[in-house]
């Protein structure tokens, strides 16, 4: 099966999802979007891989002696993280507002905006 | 569970499920050869002496995303100062000191400054192995935090006074940005990295701009992740309501 | 020049910085002084980059020229569109940093230069946005966008409001983000490149006949991340939360550019990387973009007309004329695009200007409710009569740049689709009018409450404590604004300088004109007339004119729930999939 870690992907965006719409607990949602997001990271490393590649650093591997992997998609997959940690931290920052000023951290009891 | 949502989420999943799988199959295999860019990028690394080509990409090739990555960072940081700051009705307790158990005291302070070199380490051979600012500023600001962990947080607190991790973090910011701007003024192109030589192919002073830029996003990393950490800490640790409002 | 480009994202970026690093140690009008000077000086650079943006300058980034016709560095591209937003862009920062000049609630405790730097950033990634010649780094700006957007969107952390419209803001723009970055990966599997033209040239190569899944499964969930940035329906959920709890200043930049340049993302991303014969057809974008537009203009419309909290009336206006504008861009053609960047220039001058003028009445009574302001606003008769003025621009009344851009893009989408620009136009600007007429003059009676709806009252103003008089600043910024919006359409020779730009940036470089038509001017007045007239109803007979039964459950939708949001987005996905999938079965 020459297609399975693009799939472990797809099915990572989706639970994500999943466990975004039904949370109970907006820390929790938080979490999920990670998990929506760690899709990306997977889809990314997948996507760079050559096989029998080795990491894209020469300080001790001779130039041309052996396949390494695309070195761009381990950058970007680099730049995803840092994005992911930080909304994640920036989010998370928001929750703990919301817990103090709503006093519950349920999405299901936030009624403030509506209709 | 809302029904109208259930049935939503049914409905956009398995769309998106199709979607997702059939473009999976359409993909190229697994572990393929063609990868135009990345020998490009391989390529291009080795002419400048950089070892590491990762860092190659993040620093030269394509340091215009590491701008805006950084700026991400630093942004990030500041909304952080500005959504956990003390509000109307909160006030600031001071810490109290917490008692640790013996070997954990210990053990924290032993890894400690091995961490934090370790960080430092990671940092300054970014160019040559795997690694780099972003990594290395991260092991160094978590070393920090062993403090909290093997002693208290008024100890953590007195090795990291916020307002100079701020400054640090913000002047790494315009380090990186006026490293970007100097190529501009002498008349090339932004973030170019054509004014210093490029040394030694896999020696610390390789690279060009690239160890110089490195350093500037370690230094960013490292004093970001401490100031962040340390607004969620006061919230846990110092910040408290108002009792009776 | 042309190494001058990726100064506009640089620059603003350092003021940041330099502020933060010295902000505690300055006084607040320094820190002010010198947010002022570096987006001016920004805004200034901007411009002259944009007259000198014939020919298209293209920029290396890093001083990796091409090597044949590939690179590794990063491209950015100042044409016409890309330079025309970047300095909408600068401007609405200046204009936003002029309003909240000294009067803005006092910023956290030794962080002085907090929000000014905020908003530096946030200019800086517009510009950056804007400019990106290359996908992946128009994700990266894209998100540095939403990082500010979301700390600024939940500023006033003492609002319970303001909190939670931000967190919704933040998960759902940034799992947009995320679908934009699988799209991002697939495309790069696909053709192993990043640059946007050089993805196109690899579609168009490698597509053996035509489109498949993987090139439909990367249009949708690129499309996807840009039109939750747009706030295309169902993607539009988390607007009108986020907008009606940001801080004014923020809003002015939020309506006014923000969710402009999702649609540009839009345009952009269609014209450079699918167009071709590897990408997806033209008639099937045009499905996907009229189907979503049209029902984003009409359902922001009618959410509009019955909100209560003046400024979530304004943010689903803003949701409405978006729709308008993806209808304009999604019929391909030169003249559309034209008349298109001509409205967003309007509407942007225009809902900025009407966004400080609910901001007025927030800081000076401590309250956005239409209900409760019920006649307090007598006093504030320059507020009000910008409010009324900015009402007519919003209807496209002859001679706003909105009525300008209005009627090149109905005379280029032609159709029955003409009626859906002047309903959503006038039933906006309508509702505007509506609030002006109960606030500013009192009329009519005090309207009954409805049961699921939010209202605005008893917020806290964004200044230290309520305002007994309004600065000069909050009146004089959405004057100008107002003027601005009214030069787009006056100033002779601007409507066809921007038309033809635009147009030279598209496919084909065709030429095109703006002008004033006789059947233009006719619709944009009938657009106000009828504002006025519904407007005049609801204030007079205001039973006739409250939700009927078939509107609740529309509202009901916008529950305030984030899951909600997350199930529409997904099967905004899937939508958009089937919309667009005629052309790759047909292929």
């Amino acid at each position: 099966m020459h297609v399975l870690p693009y799939l472990v992907a797809a099915y990572l965006f989706l639970t994500g999802c999943y466990g975004l719409a039904t949370s109970r607990n907006l820390i929790h949602a938080v979490g999920c979007l990670a998990v929506c997001q760690s899709a990306t990271y997977v889809l990314l490393l997948a996507v760079g891989y050559r096989d029998g590649g080795t990491a894209p650093v020469f300080s001790d591997i001779r130039p041309g002696s052996r396949p390494v992997v695309d070195p761009v998609v381990q950058a970007l997959t680099l730049t995803d993280i840092v994005v992911g940690a930080t909304v994640t931290a920036l989010l998370l920052a928001l929750v703990l507002q919301i817990a103090k000023r709503h006093g519950t951290v349920d999405p299901d009891e936030l009624r403030e905006l509506r209709g | 569970m809302n029904r109208l949502r259930l049935w939503l989420l049914a409905v956009g999943g398995a769309g998106l499920a199709v979607l997702l799988v059939a473009a999976c199959l359409d993909l190229p295999d697994f572990g393929g050869d063609r990868h135009p860019y990345g020998d490009r990028a391989v390529h291009a690394s080795l002419l400048r002496h950089t070892a590491n080509t990762v860092a190659s990409v993040n620093f030269d090739q394509r340091a215009y995303d590491t701008l805006g990555e950084m700026s991400i960072l630093f942004a990030a940081v500041l909304g952080c100062v500005v959504l956990l700051r003390q509000a109307r009705d909160e006030h600031r307790a001071p810490p109290e000191p917490a008692e640790v158990a013996r070997p954990v005291r210990r053990y924290a302070l032993l890894v400690l400054p091995v961490a934090l070199v370790t960080g430092l380490y990671v940092i300054a051979h970014g160019q040559l192995s795997p690694g780099g600012g972003f990594q290395g500023g991260v092991v160094a600001a978590t070393a920090l935090h062993l403090l909290y962990l093997g002693a208290d947080y008024g100890a953590l607190e007195r090795v990291r006074p916020l307002g100079l991790y701020e400054t640090t973090d913000a002047l790494a910011v315009s380090a990186y940005l006026v490293l970007g701007l100097a190529p501009v003024l002498a008349g090339t192109a932004f973030l170019a990295n054509t004014l210093l030589p490029y040394g030694t192919f896999d020696t610390l002073s390789s690279g060009g701009t690239v160890p110089l830029l490195n350093a500037a996003i370690g230094m960013e990393v490292a004093s970001a992740a401490v100031v962040l950490l340390a607004h969620f800490l006061d919230q846990a640790v110092e910040i408290e309501e108002e009792h009776g409002s | 020049m042309r190494h001058l480009l990726p100064l506009p994202v640089a620059l603003p970026l350092l003021g940041a910085a330099l502020l933060v690093a010295t902000g505690r140690r300055l006084p607040r009008i320094a820190v002010e002084i010198a947010g002022f000077v570096v987006s001016g000086g920004t805004a200034a650079l901007t411009l002259v980059l944009l007259l000198d943006s014939a020919p298209t300058m293209t920029e290396w980034v890093g001083a990796w020229p091409p090597a044949g016709r590939e690179s590794v560095g990063i491209l950015v591209v100042g044409d016409g569109p890309a330079l025309g937003m970047a300095t909408l862009a600068s401007l609405l920062t200046l204009a936003a940093l002029a309003y909240s000049w000294r009067y803005f609630d006092a910023p956290p405790h030794g962080h002085t230069g907090a929000f000014t730097a905020l908003m530096l950033v946030f200019q800086g990634a517009m510009c950056g946005f804007a400019l990106a010649g290359d996908l992946f780094n128009a994700f990266v700006f894209f998100e540095l966008m939403s990082v500010v957007a979301y700390a600024l969107t939940g500023y006033r952390i003492d609002e319970a409001k303001a909190v939670q419209g931000a967190l919704t803001f933040g998960i759902v723009n940034s799992l947009g983000a995320y679908a934009l970055l699988l799209g991002i990966a697939l495309l790069y599997a696909r053709t192993g490149e990043l640059a946007m033209a050089r993805i196109g040239h690899g579609l168009d190569a490698t597509g053996p006949g035509g489109p498949d899944a993987l090139v439909l499964a990367s249009f949708v969930l690129v499309l996807t991340g840009l039109l939750v940035k747009a706030a295309a329906v169902p993607f539009h959920f988390w607007l009108p939360d986020a907008h009606a709890v940001a801080p004014t200043p923020v809003c002015m930049l939020l309506s006014g550019v923000m969710v402009e340049l999702g649609a540009y993302g839009v345009w952009r991303v269609y014209g450079t990387v699918f167009a071709g014969p590897g990408g997806i057809p033209a008639a099937d974008l045009t499905r996907a973009l009229v189907a979503l537009g049209a029902l984003t203009a009409v359902t922001g419309a009618v959410m509009c007309w019955y909100q209560r909290h003046i400024k979530r009336l304004l943010a689903y206006s803003t949701v409405a004329h978006t729709g308008l504008f993806l209808v304009g861009l999604g019929v391909l053609t030169p003249e559309a695009d034209g008349g298109v960047a001509l409205y967003l220039l309007g509407h942007a001058g225009v809902k900025a200007a009407l966004f400080a003028c609910a901001g007025a009445l927030l800081d000076r009574f401590g309250s956005v409710d239409e209900h409760s302001l019920h006649g307090r606003g007598r006093p504030l008769r320059a507020t009000g009569v910008m409010c009324a003025v900015g009402a007519l621009g919003l209807a496209g009344l002859p001679p706003f740049g909105t009525a300008l851009g209005k009627a090149v893009t109905e005379e280029a989408v032609g159709g029955p689709l003409t009626v859906v620009y002047v309903a959503a136009s006038a039933i906006t600007a309508g509702a505007v009018l509506r609030v002006t007429a109960r606030v500013f003059l009192g009329l009519g009676p005090r309207p009954r409450d409805a049961e699921y709806e939010t209202s605005g009252s008893d917020e806290e103003p964004e200044t230290t404590g309520l305002l007994s008089r309004i600065p000069d600043t909050m009146t004089t910024v959405p004057a100008v604004l107002l003027a601005a919006a009214l030069a787009v359409g006056v100033v002779p020779g601007f409507g066809t300088l921007v038309a033809r730009s635009v147009a030279r940036a598209g496919p084909g470089g065709a030429h095109a004109a703006a002008h004033w038509t006789a059947h233009g001017v006719l619709l944009g007045v009938a657009s106000a007339v009828l504002a006025v007239a519904l407007a005049g109803l609801a204030v007079i007979r205001p039973d006739w004119t409250s939700a009927p039964g078939w509107a609740a459950p529309l509202r009901r939708l916008q529950s305030g729930h984030v899951g909600d949001y997350v199930a529409w987005l997904l099967v905004g996905t899937t939508v958009l999939g089937a919309l667009a999938l005629p052309g790759v079965l047909g292929s």
